[in-house]
């Protein structure tokens, strides 16, 4: 590791101004400051020392996406794996020559871990692969410093996705996020639109086939298995929980069909626990979000629609399932599309809960509104945080004259 | 409940700007901050307000087949003269609103001043009537229209503005400067935008 720092110093002169790669240095902090700290030092004031930088809150909000990530494959393996060990086959194509070496079995790690591997695995290495060239696109001719943020929209991306997606649409779906909500604007922090969010909109707008249905959720062909929330928008409207087979408990777990990483509320708390406890998460946001989606949905259950069976679902499921805790955790507390200013944080929090449950209920077409309600938020946060620091302003005026 | 529909629907699912690009020279010329596009928002809204349920009655009164069996002319058809009355009224309206401002509220016609006038001409309000009279709506239904018509576009443009000034400090692409990351934030928003969509009876 010495020996390779000092290659790196004495390559160094070749990427600064006026060296003869200079035009390759994104390229070269990139990998230097991967492997070592950065050589960078401030020449102007403020000169802040703090451990935290932009790199130590990216890799932990990666942390404390790894129970979110395990849940993906084991989730999507053991789905998979209910259903084949039930029909007695392997899968098709070049997963079953890998799955017949493991064996299909749903009660064994190992084989749920596989199997959920070969499908999460092709959709997250085809996000990072075109993702990452877009980025060095635009870092290499725009002369900017490549920043571990991709890395967290490239893995939350995935997660949101379900498992039998066609890879190039992910690929469409991550070029679009990478460069419209994100590059055009000049790189993190300058954006106003989370662009793993931007990402998933577009390909679910984009391509509704392969993004809605009961045919997607389970990675096995031609399945259909109704996401918990398709099978409720079906049922009777006096008692849609009948219409489940599933309990609470395993909604909370996760081991439900769904998105690839979504499932399962119990690792987005832990993911949750994380990002609060180091403070990179904002508490407010996630307090308000969750206030906002139990009021509204409370206020759902008041005035029950004799023909639409989601507005009789009680508050504790509506936060288990579909993409809910994902979204509140890691999505809307993005620190870059959120509202900034506090009291704006939980305005924000409460519009993206109110409007998350109000699409989930009222709109039949986007059950999965989750999603969509941070969408919203994102595009008002900066209205919010606009009208409290006129508040603000208007208000010390008063006070001082 | 029906009218409370009509306006939820003409603010976020059928909204002006964001579903139907109507409306947008001004809604990006008038968008870089926040105080300005607040008093766009506002004259729309009170234009639209106004002049829609207007062209409902000149319509339901004057245009349609039958609408002039008050005068003994029940077989006289002046549709055909629509775009050019509604037109007219939108201007009649917009100067006479002008007047009655600078008379009786001068602080509000000096923050709206420029904009009264330039909406004459706004594709976002006339587009408001047009659709009134394609959705066959009833006076009452027309005025809630109007009303959810300029309030979605206020709340467009005033978020617009909103990002626009956060993004004060992006640093786009030479080329995209401007217009050209304006259009880009508007699209993300009609993105947003729609998930409301197929919402509503």
């Amino acid at each position: 590791m010495n020996y390779l720092n000092k290659r790196f110093l004495e390559l160094k002169p070749l990427f600064d101004k006026g060296g003869k790669f200079e035009r390759w240095y994104p390229l070269y902090e990139a990998t230097d400051s991967f492997l070592f700290s950065t050589t960078k030092s401030t020449t102007t004031a403020p000169h802040i020392r703090d451990a935290i930088d932009l790199k130590r809150i990216m890799i932990t909000v990666i942390i404390a996406l790894i129970p979110c990530t395990f849940m993906a494959l084991w989730n999507t393996g053991y789905q998979a794996n209910l259903v084949l060990a039930e029909l007695g086959n392997l899968p098709d194509g070049w997963r079953g020559g890998v799955m017949g070496l493991v064996g299909i079995d749903p009660h064994s790690l190992l084989s749920n871990l596989v199997h959920g591997a070969l499908y999460f695995l092709p959709i997250y290495l085809v996000t990072v692969v075109v993702g990452s060239i877009w980025e060095a696109l635009f870092n290499l001719i725009r002369g900017h410093e490549f920043s571990e943020a991709f890395l967290v929209t490239s893995l939350l991306l995935p997660l949101t996705l379900p498992p039998t997606i066609p890879l190039w649409q992910v690929a469409v779906g991550v070029s679009f996020g990478v460069i419209f909500a994100k590059e055009v604007f000049g790189g993190v922090g300058k954006n106003f639109m989370n662009p793993a969010l931007a990402s998933r909109a577009f390909i679910y707008f984009a391509y509704p086939a392969q993004m809605t249905g009961d045919q997607i959720w389970t990675a096995v062909d031609g399945l259909s298995s109704a996401t918990p929330l398709a099978s409720l928008a079906q049922a009777s409207p006096t008692d849609p929980l009948a219409a489940l087979d599933i309990t609470w408990l395993q909604a909370f777990l996760g081991t439900i069909p769904g998105s690839l990483g979504e499932t399962s509320t119990l690792a987005c708390l832990l993911g949750a626990a994380l990002l609060l406890v180091t403070g990179i998460g904002s508490w407010r946001v996630m307090l308000s979000m969750l206030i906002g989606a139990v009021v509204t949905a409370l206020l759902f259950g008041l005035v029950p629609d004799p023909s639409n069976p989601l507005y009789a679902v009680p508050v504790h499921w509506h936060l288990v399932l579909g993409g809910f805790a994902f979204g509140l955790v890691f999505m809307a507390t993005d620190p870059v599309s959120a509202a900034q200013t506090h009291t704006g944080q939980w305005y924000y929090g409460l519009l993206i809960g109110f409007l998350s449950i109000l699409i989930r209920v009222a709109n039949p077409a986007y059950i999965e509104g989750v999603m969509l309600a941070i969408l919203m938020g994102n595009v008002f946060a900066p209205l919010i945080d606009h009208i409290v620091l006129r508040a603000n302003v208007n208000r010390r005026m008063l006070r001082h004259g | 409940m029906h009218y409370v529909d009509i306006i939820f629907r003409a603010i976020f699912i059928e909204n002006l700007p964001l579903s139907f690009f109507l409306g947008m020279c001004t809604f990006l010329a008038i968008s870089k901050q926040v105080k300005p596009a607040l008093g766009l928002g506002l004259a729309v809204l009170v234009l639209t307000a106004i002049t829609v349920p207007l062209n409902n009655l000149v319509l339901g009164y004057l245009l349609k087949p039958g609408a002039l069996s008050w005068l003994g002319q029940p077989d006289v058809d002046l549709t055909f003269l629509g775009l050019l009355i509604y037109i007219g009224m939108i201007a009649a309206v917009v100067q006479i609103l002008e007047m009655v401002l600078d008379r009786f509220v001068p602080t509000l016609y000096n923050t709206l001043g420029i904009f009264l006038p330039l909406l004459t001409v706004n594709c976002a309000i006339l587009g408001a009537s047009l659709f009134m009279v394609e959705r066959d709506y009833s006076f009452a239904e027309s005025a809630a229209y109007g009303f959810g018509a300029g309030a979605g576009f206020l709340l467009a443009v005033v978020a617009l503005a909103g990002i626009r000034e956060k993004c004060e400090y992006a640093n786009p692409p030479g080329g995209l400067r401007g217009l050209g990351m304006t259009f880009i934030t508007a699209g993300l928003m009609a993105l947003s935008f729609m998930g409301l969509a197929g919402m509503g009876g």
